[in-house]
């Protein structure tokens, strides 16, 4: 009998895009399609070894089809940019439960270029539409960092605490060519940025560009027999967990409590506690956020978390290295960033990142979407338990 | 949408934004455990129950969050940064607002200050937004 966790499914293929940034010769679909190959190549296998396959944004449909694959299981489950954690999680609970044997998790976004890509719809009948958008809030930047300010009142924090946020971050960011800002920065230079949505000035907002990535996940005795078997990297825990679509009805402006649910699921499913983890992937569209998780998950106490971050102890050398590839903030954010904290945390499982981290043996990626509205953890590691 | 988005109200949320046409901010509270919430829906967000009564809230409460928006949409000027507020209500549901009669800047918005609520017409309809009372000045 196979369970969903405990290292009994991997991650066999593992993929961006060939480049990330700004691609304006490829449409969303494209992408997709792009990294989906380059994760099949990866794992050794091809499109007619996938029987699964998931996807947000486009239906999965669109894009087995797209691929020339016949799925016998489909999951188009759509919250915003953690929806690949959830992906990875249902995945393998399909192969697990005989459903599915090869599952191919894709993503696309031109995010920057707009290639290809659907226009932005705008309810005016739904209650964001009726009782938030009339006020302005309707891009990510000014709506999913509007509780900002309570959590930093609240914890005798300021605005420095989220510059802290952008030049730890920047730090790894320098080293890896693919980072899309790759310039060091201070705290009083990010302060002195052009404001976007006070607190909030430009960097402490993610960048916009186009790429995609892809995962292909399998059973981990059948990863044994795949030439992508000696890279495996296996799934111990995974959590997933919801709030609300609207920013005024949060429970909480200070916390988030799907960050504390689904965090606390994927800990209790993993049986590994925070001491154990290496490396920590936290899913930053706008600063507030890592300071947010890291309490959240319970790394820190609260209101230690921009302490915490300034004392380096998320840089190079520090206990809990966090977004070692810059993060959304400084790496790439096509719209859902998600499929790309996943990347990072394969890679340093693998010891292939760009700006390596030595040692690497677990790994929690920390997802959220559609602003404080979903979240999925997951608890990634290089070993079987 | 140059003058701004337009609610478009739905059968369970009309009393509201009727409410707000009058000048009176409208929400409802249950009548089996006692609490008030927002947005509109005709059952309670805490214990699902049907037994649910409009009320006319007090129209005060506290700044709790904002952003200062420095992309402005309509119907605000391209070069006039917009407040985006959320205020609770003394009754206890929050709401997303603006916040009127102050210049868009941080020492202007202190966090927990006393608000009281105005209305403003918004196409067919008026949007609830809050200016500071007196003795919070």
């Amino acid at each position: 009998m196979t369970g969903m966790h405990g290292g009994q499914i991997a991650i066999v293929g593992a993929s961006e895009t060939t480049e990330i940034g700004v691609l304006p010769d490829r449409s969303m679909i494209q992408l997709h399609a792009e990294a989906a190959l380059n994760a099949l190549a990866d794992a050794g296998l091809s499109a007619a070894d996938v029987d699964g396959v998931s996807t947000a944004g486009p239906m999965p449909f669109e894009v087995s089809h797209h691929l020339g694959i016949t799925p016998r299981w489909l999951d188009g489950t759509m919250v915003g940019g953690c929806s690949f954690m959830l992906h990875v999680r249902h995945a393998a609970a399909a192969i697990a439960a005989g459903a599915a044997d090869v599952v191919l998790v894709t993503h696309g976004e031109s995010g920057r270029s707009r290639v290809g890509a659907g226009a932005y719809r705008h309810n005016p009948a739904s209650p964001a539409g009726q009782f938030e958008a009339p006020f302005g809030a309707l891009a990510p930047y000014s709506t999913f960092t509007v509780p900002a300010m309570r959590f930093l009142h609240d914890r005798g924090m300021t605005r420095r605490d989220l510059a802290e946020v952008v030049v730890a971050q920047r730090e790894w960011a320098v080293d890896n060519p693919r980072a899309f800002r790759r310039k060091p920065t201070t705290v009083d230079r990010v302060l002195d940025d052009p404001p976007i949505a006070y607190p909030f000035t430009r960097d402490m907002c993610c960048v916009v560009t186009d790429g995609g990535g892809a995962l292909v996940l399998t059973g981990a005795e059948r990863a044994a027999d795949l030439p992508g078997g000696e890279h495996a990297v296996y799934l111990l825990g995974s959590g997933e967990a919801c709030e609300g679509p609207m920013m005024s009805q949060m429970d909480d402006l200070g916390t988030f409590g799907a960050f504390r649910r689904a965090s606390a699921e994927a800990f209790a499913t993993a049986s590994v506690s925070h001491d154990d983890i290496d490396l920590l992937m936290a899913y930053d569209a706008f600063a507030h956020l890592p300071l947010y998780m890291l309490e959240d998950i319970g790394f820190v106490g609260r209101g230690e978390s921009g302490a915490f971050i300034a004392d380096g102890n998320t840089r190079k050398g520090g206990r809990l290295p966090m977004n070692t590839n810059g993060g959304g903030l400084s790496y790439t954010h096509t719209g859902m960033y998600g499929m790309f904290a996943i990347q990072e945390a394969v890679r340093q499982l693998r010891g292939q990142a760009a700006v390596q981290v030595p040692g690497v043996e677990i790994s929690f990626v920390q997802g959220v979407g559609l602003f404080f509205g979903a979240a999925g953890s997951l608890v990634l590691s290089n070993r079987r338990p | 949408m140059a003058g701004g988005t337009v609610p478009m109200p739905t059968p369970e949320t009309a009393p509201f934004w009727a409410g707000t046409l009058a000048g009176e901010l409208r929400i409802q509270q249950c009548n089996s455990c006692g609490k008030y919430y927002f947005y509109p829906r005709p059952f309670c967000r805490y214990c699902q129950s049907g037994d649910v009564v409009w009320r006319t809230a007090c129209g005060a409460g506290r700044l709790v969050s904002y952003v200062i928006n420095h992309r402005p949409v309509p119907p605000a000027a391209p070069n006039e940064p917009q407040v985006i507020a959320l205020v609770e209500l003394d009754e206890g549901p929050r709401m997303m607002t603006t916040i009127v009669g102050v210049t868009p800047e941080p020492g202007s918005l202190p966090l927990d200050g006393r608000v009281h609520v105005e209305f403003e017409p918004r196409g067919e309809q008026a949007l609830p937004v809050f200016r500071f009372s007196a003795e919070a000045a």
